[in-house]
């Protein structure tokens, strides 16, 4: 369903991602983790269009969308949410969803309804209350509310699960999983490993900008470069010999 | 229509008639000592009128849309200028000249949009760049010949409903209002539309207006053309009312001014707010000037502006939601 080929970013000297190439296939959920600063939000900036990549390609069902703009994405059907939330604080929580929902339905009518429907599905209640009241875990539904609304096909998630303590995430997991079986691709960046051990079948791992390891949660995770990418350098072996010792 | 939907625009209609039978209460107001005629209250009325217009021009871009221009003067002074040559150099009927000046004023306020958002100026550079806009135009009017230079264009006083111009008063209070009332239903539509939204969305956060497929651009563009051209209207009844102009009304920073002054006193981003602000700006503007006459037996110039000024740090300190917050504040408890 997407294809990076050989995607690069470089702001002056610094070079954030560097020569990545993934594939996102049809239907699944796919992770994207890695150290802070690996460049994993800047991987989606570029996808989604915010930012256009120094070098390289991005793919859609086949179609070149390399350097197309957000709003252009969006109605192609490519949706994204924001580390940071972003709400519309002015609206109310229906409101913010129905901006989402007006791109598929012109009419005020329809849009609303849809947005309730939307507002359901990730289970947000009480919709007329200012977006500014919600909790952290509220906006983090309130993103993937509004992204859903827009009626995409591909998903991409940043961080919803940051700054939500274990029992909110262990809410928003059987909802995140919903999604992808109504038959919405998702891509995710997450550091809740719990998360991405248990939600997503392929994992792609940026350190530095590069990717580094691909695979199932699993094999990643015993991956030598993938450990040492987060603990330093020689902490592989470290560990090894530690558990050797223990 | 389902009654949701009439429901949204009640408290509108219910202003609308309470304005238009405002006319009804001039003798009891004169009697009372409030207005020394019938013709005070009409020419105090109208001019409020025509601020409304213009601020509800403003409301549009910088109300609802968060592009706070410090130029409405562009659009206003266009439209004031073009309802005056058209009649005096072209020949044009009045009322065909207000489409005219109507469309030019939104014209102007495509291409400064165009010029201001396609380079992504925001915030204090879009009004920066708004307001040197409107002094580009009160200059080039100042100076060229067309406009009829520094000495202004006057439009011949010649009484007749083809010419726009009335002998009774209560007429073109009727006919500014009406213009009001349109907008004020046009606001309720445009708060209920996808466009609407789109333009609130714009506001709160472009990135992620943009993230929802909202064409920002293009939803800005709109939304300043539109602006420009209600705003033109009451540049156009202010000639029509007048019947002169020259740079410094037409073009001048104040109606800038009175045009953003009003919606942030009354309340940004809601249909009432222009109306309320204008009311009360001008009204205790007015007020303080007869007081100030009365207690000093002579005029003090500039008293006014005075008032806005107090009035202004009034609200941005007590209702940072203008008036109309303080009022919903109220009604809510």
């Amino acid at each position: 369903m997407l294809e990076v080929h050989s995607l690069t970013k470089r702001f002056g000297g610094l070079v954030a991602v560097s020569d990545v190439s993934l594939t996102v296939p049809e239907g699944s959920i796919t992770g994207l983790i890695g150290p802070n600063g690996a460049g994993k939000t800047t991987l989606f900036t570029l996808v989604s269009g915010f930012q256009t990549p120094s070098a390289g390609r991005v793919l859609f069902c086949g179609e070149d969308i390399t350097g197309r703009t957000p709003e252009r994405l969006a109605v192609l059907g490519i949706a994204r949410t924001f580390q940071i939330v972003q709400p519309f604080a002015g609206l109310s929580v229906l409101e913010n969803i129905a901006v989402g929902a007006y791109l598929r339905f012109p009419h005020r009518a329809d849009a609303m309804a849809h947005a309730g429907a939307v507002a359901e599905r990730v289970g947000l209640t009480d919709l007329g209350r200012p977006a500014a009241s919600l909790t952290v875990a509220g906006r983090k539904r309130l993103e993937l509310a509004r992204a859903l609304a827009t009626g995409p096909r591909l998903v991409l998630l940043d961080e919803v699960l940051a700054g939500l303590n274990p029992s909110e995430i262990r809410d928003i997991i059987p909802v995140i999983r919903a999604i992808r079986d109504a038959g919405v691709t998702i891509l995710m960046i997450e550091h809740v490993m719990q998360a991405v051990m248990s939600l997503c079948e392929h994992v792609h791992v940026l350190a530095n900008g590069r990717l580094i390891a691909a695979g199932t949660p699993a094999e990643v995770v015993g991956n030598p470069a993938v450990v040492e990418a987060y603990l330093g350098h020689g902490a592989a072996g470290r560990l090894q010999k530690g558990a050797a010792h223990g | 229509m389902s009654s949701g939907t009439f429901a949204a625009y009640r408290p509108i209609l219910i202003a609308i008639a309470a304005l238009a039978a405002l006319p009804l209460a001039v003798p009891m107001l004169v009697s009372a000592g409030l207005f020394a005629g019938a013709n005070t209250f009409y020419n105090l009325m109208i001019f409020i009128l025509i601020i409304t217009l213009a601020a509800q021009g403003w409301n549009i871009a910088g109300g609802y849309g968060g592009q706070f221009s410090f130029g409405h003067a562009a659009f206003f002074g266009t439209g004031a200028y073009a309802q005056a040559v058209l009649q005096t150099r072209y020949g044009v009927n009045a009322w065909a000249a207000l489409p005219v000046a109507m469309a030019l004023g939104g014209l102007v306020g495509a291409v400064i949009g165009l010029l201001a958002f396609r380079a992504r100026l925001r915030g204090s550079y879009f009004a920066l760049v708004t307001l040197a806009f409107a002094e580009v135009f009160r200059i080039l009017a100042n100076a060229t010949p067309i406009t009829g230079g520094a000495a202004g264009t006057l439009v011949p006083l010649r009484i007749g409903f083809g010419q726009m111009q009335f002998e009774a008063p209560a007429a073109f209070f009727y006919l500014a209002l009406g213009f009001v009332a349109v907008v004020l239903l046009l606001n309720r539509l445009l708060e209920r539309s996808r466009f609407g939204a789109w333009l609130v969305a714009v506001r709160e956060n472009e990135d992620a207006a943009r993230a929802l497929g909202v064409d920002t651009l293009t939803v800005k563009l709109k939304a300043i053309t539109l602006s420009a051209a209600v705003t033109a209207v009451a540049g156009a009844l202010y000639t029509q009312k007048f019947l002169y102009v020259d740079a410094n009304i037409a073009y001048g920073a104040w109606i800038s001014v009175e045009a953003l002054l009003a919606p942030i006193v009354g309340g940004i981003g809601t249909v009432f707010g222009p109306l309320i602000g204008a009311v009360a700006l001008i009204g205790l503007g007015e007020a303080a000037k007869t007081l100030i006459h009365s207690a000093f037996g002579s005029a003090v110039p500039g008293v006014d502006l005075v008032v806005y000024g107090l009035l202004l740090i009034v609200v941005i300190a007590f209702a940072p939601r203008g008036l109309i917050g303080l009022l919903r504040a109220g009604g809510g408890r």
